[in-house]
């Protein structure tokens, strides 16, 4: 069994796989202590090779894993063998979001990563839905039912909190106000797809891929489809693996 | 250590705040540079010197004040040394790469500003830097509007004169700038109470010639692959260059220049051979901001060249020789100086040329470009530097950070992943 993880600040993802193809996977809250989690996680698998990502990658590799290679490179292989035509990556992930382009082999040719603060990140979206009482779930499909974008101004997961807390004291609608953060979101992202350009075919990864609302202001802003998987956070998982496996 | 504390009381220091800034250095200094391995062994001058940083120096500085000389402080190496130097007085370029005091300075300066400004302003008010409380006057220079601006306020505090650093390299840029060198000759001959004539001119030359000389050297056995010497180390080297004693420097640094020319003939290295090599490109580093090296060499690459004021555009250029007369030799100093490549000139073309050059010199795999928060002429300059490098086929990454370690994990993955895009050749599939 050759196993990848990725040990991110929201939730751990881990996928094995058989010398062929994928044999499990799983996806679990990192919670209080990601290292016991992660033990936990891959023990089970007693894998010839593990390879971890993410933000936990270097306490990862000082005990049970055999290397380590960063999210960029563990999506950008992922993301590829789930779209083999796949030139852009999003991936917005629980504290940081990152924009990969591809060269037509698959080679990691440009990013961009937010810098230092959680404005745009899964993080931000998971506060502002709390604020307005919905859960994950809910946020995005409830806010592609808006009839209209109430603007957030603040990108400050904290500001933003108490300008969403004073605008639903203005009884504007809940929805309204989460269409408003999720075309926060896209424009924050925007300017970063700009900085390393756009080719087809482009694909949102990470958590936040599975927010039908995201997917649905993406594909408008840039004009272009969207592609996602139905399990889009375990690419960066995947690629772990995958790199397990051929090493 | 305790038996400088009469000197430090003496000089006005806050005791209480300098002892805690002491007590950070070590812990920091254990964990980023004595963990190395196979580090030369001439490194042991530079642990030395760290482990005296506010000691032994100062105390020399000190001396030199009792015995009549004068110690003159400064922030940029647009400031001629040789001058300084042709008049006796020791030249010490000032703490400003921490944000240990970084309150203090926001007081009297906005919160988003260069963190270098911040930094030296708050070493200043807290009375925490003994380079700082050692200098009779502090030479500043209008490089850019925040440095030029803060000069205003920390004239308020302590002896400040300001050189007009010119912004091209016009025919009247250059006749001011030999001015500005000549009124600064003059205000060092009324500081330290010396004529500074031809032969006081011609010792300051040689002194500093010898120094820049001894760096060259130094960075030329950057050259090789394996690298003899680590980025960090090179980098702490290039640091203590502005405040050390500059003849004991030299020599020093030429014993691990024979020491690193050993290693090369012996294939030694501190890094494996093939390992990624790394230009750093921008605002300089100053001491003890050595955030970015860490992270990018526990990647496993290298850096193998500055390109920055602490670095290649310190020792890049030497004065040459010039007539016998004193006002030959100014101009010839005057001309060494218009020579840098400072991102605040316009237009800045040399330094687009230089970073290519030191690319193809140093064999480099992948350019980091860093700069500091709030610095407009690097940050702003990244775009034709950027547009130069693609167009040349070098990778590069865009950093830029301030002195905080709050986004050090965000750092080391866009860095990983940088020295991971170049470790793999054009066109590998994975």
């Amino acid at each position: 069994m050759y196993v990848g993880i990725d040990i991110g600040s929201r939730y751990i993802k881990v996928v094995a796989l058989n010398g062929g193809g994928v044999e499990d996977f799983e996806v679990a809250d990192t919670g209080f202590n990601p290292y016991e989690r992660s033990l936990e996680m891959v023990k089970p698998y007693n894998a010839k090779r593990t390879i971890a990502t993410g933000y936990g990658r270097h306490f990862a590799r000082e005990d049970f894993a055999d290397g380590v290679i960063t999210e960029i490179k563990a999506h950008a292989i992922g993301v590829r063998v789930l779209f083999p035509n796949c030139r852009t990556i999003i991936d917005i992930g629980g504290q940081d979001s990152k924009v990969i382009s591809l060269d037509e082999s698959g080679r990691v040719a440009d990013f961009q990563m937010n810098d230092r603060c959680a404005a745009g990140t899964g993080k931000f979206l998971e506060i502002m839905a709390k604020t307005l009482g919905f859960s994950i779930d809910e946020f995005g499909t409830q806010s592609l039912t808006a009839e209209k974008a109430v603007r957030v101004n603040s990108m400050c997961t904290v500001f933003a909190e108490s300008e969403v807390i004073s605008l639903l004291a203005k009884k504007e609608e809940p929805r309204n106000i989460a269409l408003g953060l999720h075309q926060s979101i896209i424009e924050r992202v925007s300017s970063m797809i700009h900085r390393v350009g756009v080719n087809d075919d482009i694909v949102l990864s990470g958590g936040v891929g599975r927010n039908p609302c995201i997917r649905e202001l993406f594909g408008q802003k840039l004009g272009r489809l969207i592609y996602t998987h139905d399990h889009p956070e375990i690419a960066g998982a995947l690629g772990a693996a995958i790199v397990a496996q051929s090493e | 250590m305790s038996d400088y504390r009469e000197m430090w009381k003496e000089l006005g220091l806050d005791l209480e705040a300098h002892d805690q800034l002491l007590a950070v250095i070590p812990q920091i200094y254990g964990d980023i540079y004595l963990s190395q391995k196979d580090r030369p062994e001439g490194m042991g001058y530079l642990d030395f010197v760290m482990s005296e940083i506010h000691g032994l120096r100062v105390k020399e500085l000190n001396d030199l004040r009792a015995a009549g000389g004068k110690v003159v402080g400064t922030f940029c190496l647009y400031v001629p040394e040789e001058v300084v130097l042709a008049s006796g007085a020791a030249c010490v370029g000032i703490c400003g790469g921490a944000d240990w005091p970084s309150a203090e300075a926001e007081a009297v300066l906005p919160r988003n500003l260069c963190p270098l400004i911040k930094s030296f302003m708050s070493f200043k008010l807290a009375k925490v830097c003994p380079y700082f409380e050692s200098s009779d006057m502090i030479v500043g220079e209008t490089t850019c509007d925040g440095k030029k601006k803060t000069y205003e306020v920390l004239g308020e505090y302590t002896n400040v004169y300001v050189m007009h650093t010119p912004q091209t390299k016009s025919d009247a840029s250059r006749k001011l700038w030999l001015e500005e060198v000549k009124n600064f000759k003059d205000k060092m001959e009324e500081l330290s109470g010396k004529e500074i004539d031809a032969s006081a001119l011609d010792r300051g030359i040689a002194v500093v010639n010898a120094k820049r000389a001894a760096l060259r050297r130094l960075n030329e056995a950057r050259k090789a692959d394996p690298v003899p010497i680590s980025g960090k180390d090179a980098l702490l080297i290039q640091q203590v260059a502005f405040y050390d004693d500059p003849a004991r420097f030299t020599e020093m640094i030429n014993k691990i220049s024979d020491e690193l020319e050993e290693r090369i003939t012996d294939g030694i290295g501190v890094a494996g051979k093939g390992a990624r090599r790394i230009l750093v490109s921008g605002c300089p580093m100053a001491i003890p901001n050595w955030k970015l090296h860490h992270i990018v060499e526990s990647t496993g690459a290298v850096i193998v060249a500055e390109e920055a004021c602490i670095g290649h555009r310190y020792f890049r250029d030497m004065v040459d020789e010039a007539g016998p007369e004193a006002d030959t030799k100014l101009e010839a100093i005057a001309n060494r100086y218009m020579k840098l490549d400072c991102a605040c000139f316009t237009p800045n073309v040399e330094r687009i040329d230089n970073i290519l050059k030191l690319v193809d010199d140093y064999n480099v795999d992948g350019v980091i470009h860093y700069s500091l928060q709030f610095c407009d002429p690097f940050t702003v300059e990244y775009n034709s530097v950027e547009r130069a490098l693609k167009d040349a086929g070098v990778p590069v990454l865009k950093i830029e950070t301030d002195y905080s370690m709050e986004d050090t994990g965000q750092l080391s993955t866009r860095v990983e992943a940088f020295v991971e895009t170049i470790k793999e050749p054009q066109g590998a599939t994975v």
